[in-house]
C-alpha cells in the first residue's frame, strides 16, 4: 500500500516536472567591438594654470588618449564625440541613460579634473548604460605633468572592469631605434610609452645594440652591445644611466633576459663555435652553466614561475624549441613541425609560448601551449621576429623588415602588434625605424 | 474487519483526491500539443541556421513587387504602414483590418458573398506561402546580422516540446538575443563560464525582473571573468527589450531561463 502511495506521489512530481521553466541556451552573440562612449573630462573652472600645460584642453586630451587606447585593443569601439548628447559636467553627475543608449553606446566614461596648488586631481566614472548604474569610480591626485599616465591608468581600470583581465596601457616599450642606410645602420636604445609618445634615447648610437629586455620592476634593462667591438651583455639602470658588463666571460655573450624575480640574468655564451646557456646571479655575481651540449643553444626565456626555461637549439639538426627545468635538467623538445623555430618567449600568464618560425622563406609569429601542442601561426610575412608579450598576455609586439634592393634601398623596420587570437594587427607609431621591442610590466603596480 | 475497512476508505479517498489533483495537469498538455506540432512542420524547412532560402527570396521579391504596385495605385491605410513586416497578423486583427478597408474602398454596401475582392484585399487573404515567406524574411535579416558566427549547436535545440515553446518561437527569441549580446572578447575559452539568467516577463515581452542564478559567484575573488560575462548577459537582455515572445501562451513563457555560454565562440 505504501508503495502505491509512493508511486502516486512520484506521478505528481513527474507531471509537475514537465511544466518546468523554459530554458534557452545562448551560445552565439555579437562579435563586434563593444560600443563605448568616452565623454571629455570636465575641467573645473577653479583650475589654476600650470606651466607648459593647456589646462582648458586637458579634459579633451585625456579622453583622446583613453579613446586611442581602447581603439587599439580591437575589443572596443569608441563612438564619435559629435554624437554625444550630454555636456561632460552633467553627464558626470548622472547621465541620462536613455539618451546615451540612443547612440548605441553600452558603456560610458565620464570624469572631471581640477588643477590646484600644482596638483592635478582627476576623477572618473564608468557607467553601464543598459543597467543604468555606475560600474566603477576612482580618483587620482598627481603632478599635472603626469597627465598622460593618468589617462593610461584610467584606461587600465576601465579595461579591467569591462574585460575581467588586467590592462596594459600604463606600460612602456623599449626597442632599438634604427636610422641610416642598411649597410651603415645606426642603432640606439630607445624607450617610449606603449602608445608611441614620450620617446627617449638611452644610448648615443656609437655602437651596435641589440635585444634590450626590461627587468620586472622596469628600472633596469639588459641588452647586448658591440662596445669596443666586443659583443657582450650589458646592464643599464634607466634612471641613473649607469651601465656595466654582465659577468666576466672570455668571449661573446648575447640573448639576455631577466628571471621573473629579477635576481638573475639568463643568456648565451659562445666560444669556439659552440654556445650554451648560462645564468648569473646579480647579487652574488655567481655564474652557473645551465646547458652543456655541442650544439648551439640560445634565446633562453624563463617561465613566469621561474621553474622552467624555454630555449632554442639545433641539437636535432634543425633549430627547434626545447624546455628544461631551470637547473638544466629534464630537457624536452616541444616543436616537431616543419621549418625552423626560434625566439621562444614564455607568456606572463604562463599558458603559452610565443615563437618565430621560418618555413619556405617566410617568417611567422605564432603561439603554442607550453608542451608544444596547439600551435597557432598568427601572422606571416617576408621577415619578422622577436615577439614580446604585453603584461596581461593578450597582445604580442614584434618587428617586421621589408624587402630591400641590392643597395639596401626600400629597407625599413617597423614595430607591429597582434592579438593572440590572430586578429587586430597594428603598426606601432615610432619616431624612427625600430626593431627588437620589449614590453614592460605595468608601471603603476 | 473494521480496521481494514477504514484503511480501504482512507486509501481510496487519497487515490480519488490524487487523481482529481493530478488530472488537470495531465489534461493540459495534450490539449495544447496538436497546434504546436502543426506549426512546427511549417517552420522546420525555414530553419534559422540556413542564412537564406533562395525559394523564399523569390516569393519575397514577388510580394515586394506587388507592394510597390499597390503603393503607386493607392496608399495603404495608416494602420497597415505601421505594421512590422516580420509579424504575422493574428486572425482577429485581420478581420478588423478587412472591415476598415471595406469601408474605405466601397462606400456603397455590397454583399460580401458577391463582392469581388480588390487587389489589396487579395493580399490580405491568408496565404500560408506568404506567411512562410514573411517568417523567412525575418529570419534572413537575423541571419545576416549573425553571419560572423553561424553555428547552431544541437544541444541548444533541446526539450522544446516539454517547455511549451515551438522550435521557431525558441529560435526567434534566441536569434534576437544573439543580436543584442556583445560577447566580451577577452574572456578565456578554457574556463567554465556559464551564466544562467532567470527572467520574469510581461505580456508584451518587456522584462519585469531579471536575476542571475549564481549571483553569489559574481562577487567572489578570482571570478572577474564570470562577473564580466554575467554583466554582458544582463546588458544583452535589457537591450533586447521587448523580447520577441509568442502572442499566446503567456503562462508558459512568463518565466524564462537563459543560459549564456560563450565557450564555443571563444574557441572558434
Amino acid at each position: 500500500m505504501k508503495k502505491l502511495i509512493l508511486i502516486f506521489l512520484l506521478n505528481i512530481f513527474i507531471i509537475n516536472k514537465s511544466l518546468a521553466l523554459i530554458e534557452i541556451d545562448i551560445t552565439r552573440g555579437n562579435l563586434d567591438p563593444l560600443p563605448i562612449a568616452i565623454s571629455p573630462l570636465h575641467v573645473d573652472i577653479k583650475s589654476e594654470s600650470y606651466d607648459g600645460i593647456k589646462i582648458k584642453e586637458l579634459g579633451e586630451n585625456i579622453s583622446k588618449i583613453i579613446e586611442n587606447n581602447f581603439r587599439s585593443t580591437g575589443l572596443f569601439n569608441p563612438l564619435k564625440k559629435e554624437a554625444f548628447v550630454q555636456k561632460p559636467d552633467i553627464a558626470h553627475l548622472k547621465p541620462r541613460f536613455e539618451d546615451w543608449r540612443l547612440i548605441k553606446a553600452q558603456a560610458l566614461v565620464t570624469g572631471k579634473l581640477l588643477v590646484k596648488d600644482d596638483k592635478l586631481k582627476v576623477e572618473f566614472r564608468l557607467w553601464d548604460l543598459a543597467a543604468a548604474k555606475e560600474m566603477t569610480a576612482l580618483a587620482f591626485t598627481t603632478t599635472p605633468s603626469n597627465w598622460r599616465r593618468v589617462a593610461h591608468i584610467i584606461s587600465d581600470k576601465i579595461y579591467e572592469r569591462l574585460t575581467g583581465e588586467e590592462g596594459y596601457f600604463d606600460t612602456r616599450i623599449i626597442y632599438v631605434a634604427e636610422s641610416g642606410p642598411k649597410n651603415q645602420r645606426v642603432k640606439k636604445l630607445a624607450i617610449m610609452d606603449q602608445d608611441g609618445s614620450n620617446t627617449k634615447y638611452l644610448t648615443l648610437g656609437n655602437e651596435l645594440v641589440l635585444t634590450p629586455r626590461f627587468n620586472p620592476t622596469n628600472q633596469m634593462v639588459t641588452y647586448m652591445s658591440y662596445f669596443r667591438n666586443m659583443p657582450r651583455v650589458y646592464l643599464l639602470d634607466i634612471e641613473t644611466g649607469t651601465q656595466e658588463v654582465v659577468g666576466n666571460f672570455p668571449g661573446m655573450t648575447f640573448a639576455p633576459r631577466f628571471s621573473p624575480d629579477g635576481k638573475k640574468i639568463v643568456m648565451s655564451f659562445a666560444k669556439d663555435g659552440n654556445s650554451d646557456i648560462y645564468t648569473m646571479d646579480l647579487d652574488s655575481r655567481v655564474v652557473e652553466r645551465i646547458t652543456d651540449h655541442s650544439s648551439i643553444d640560445t634565446s633562453p626565456s624563463f617561465s613566469p614561475d621561474g621553474k622552467f626555461i624555454a630555449f632554442n637549439s639545433d641539437r636535432s639538426g634543425l633549430q627547434q624549441i626545447y624546455v628544461m627545468r631551470s637547473d638544466g635538467s629534464g630537457v624536452k623538445r616541444i616543436t616537431f613541425g616543419n621549418g625552423i623555430y626560434g625566439t621562444p618567449v614564455w607568456s606572463p600568464r604562463g599558458d603559452l609560448i610565443a615563437f618565430t618560425k621560418m618555413r619556405k622563406g617566410k617568417f611567422y609569429i605564432g603561439v603554442m601551449r607550453v608542451d608544444g601542442s596547439g600551435e597557432r601561426l598568427l601572422t606571416e610575412n617576408f621577415y619578422q621576429e622577436a615577439p614580446s608579450w604585453s603584461p596581461n598576455g593578450r597582445v604580442l609586439v614584434f618587428y617586421r623588415e621589408t624587402k630591400s634592393g641590392s643597395q639596401g634601398e626600400g629597407f625599413s623596420a617597423k614595430l607591429w602588434s597582434i592579438d593572440i587570437t590572430g586578429y587586430n594587427e597594428r603598426r606601432l607609431r615610432t619616431e624612427t625605424d625600430a626593431s627588437d621591442p620589449s614590453w614592460s610590466s605595468l608601471l603603476s603596480k | 474487519m473494521i480496521r481494514s475497512l477504514i484503511y480501504s476508505i482512507t486509501f481510496h479517498s487519497i487515490l480519488v483526491l490524487l487523481t482529481i489533483l493530478s488530472l488537470p495537469f495531465m489534461l493540459r498538455e495534450p490539449i495544447d500539443l496538436p497546434p504546436i506540432v502543426s506549426v512546427e512542420l511549417i517552420q522546420i524547412s525555414d530553419k534559422t541556421s540556413i542564412p537564406y532560402a533562395p525559394k523564399a527570396r523569390k516569393i519575397i521579391e514577388e510580394t515586394k513587387k506587388k507592394e510597390e504596385r499597390l503603393v503607386s495605385e493607392q496608399a495603404p491605410p495608416a494602420a497597415k504602414a505601421k505594421e512590422k513586416p516580420d509579424r504575422i497578423p493574428l486572425p482577429n486583427e485581420k478581420k478588423e483590418e478587412k472591415q476598415i478597408i471595406k469601408k474605405k474602398q466601397n462606400p456603397e454596401e455590397i454583399k460580401p458573398q458577391i463582392r469581388q475582392a480588390s487587389e489589396f484585399e487579395k493580399k490580405e487573404i491568408v496565404d500560408t506561402n506568404q506567411i512562410a515567406a514573411l517568417i523567412d524574411k525575418a529570419k534572413e535579416e537575423e541571419a545576416v546580422k549573425q553571419k560572423k558566427s553561424d553555428k547552431v549547436t544541437q544541444s541548444s535545440k533541446k526539450n522544446s516540446f516539454a517547455t511549451g515553446l515551438t522550435l521557431s518561437q525558441e529560435d526567434a527569441l534566441r536569434a534576437q538575443i544573439f543580436g543584442c549580446w556583445s560577447v566580451p572578447l577577452g574572456l578565456p575559452y578554457d574556463e567554465d563560464l556559464l551564466v544562467r539568467i532567470k527572467l520574469k516577463l510581461k505580456k508584451d515581452g518587456t522584462i519585469l525582473k531579471s536575476e542571475i542564478l549564481d549571483h553569489q559567484r559574481m562577487n567572489k575573488p578570482g571570478q572577474k571573468f564570470y562577473k564580466v560575462l554575467a554583466e554582458s548577459a544582463l546588458r544583452a537582455v535589457r537591450l533586447c527589450q521587448p523580447l520577441k515572445v509568442p502572442p499566446t501562451g503567456y503562462d508558459k513563457w512568463k518565466e524564462l531561463q537563459l543560459n549564456f555560454n560563450p565557450t564555443e565562440m571563444l574557441k572558434g
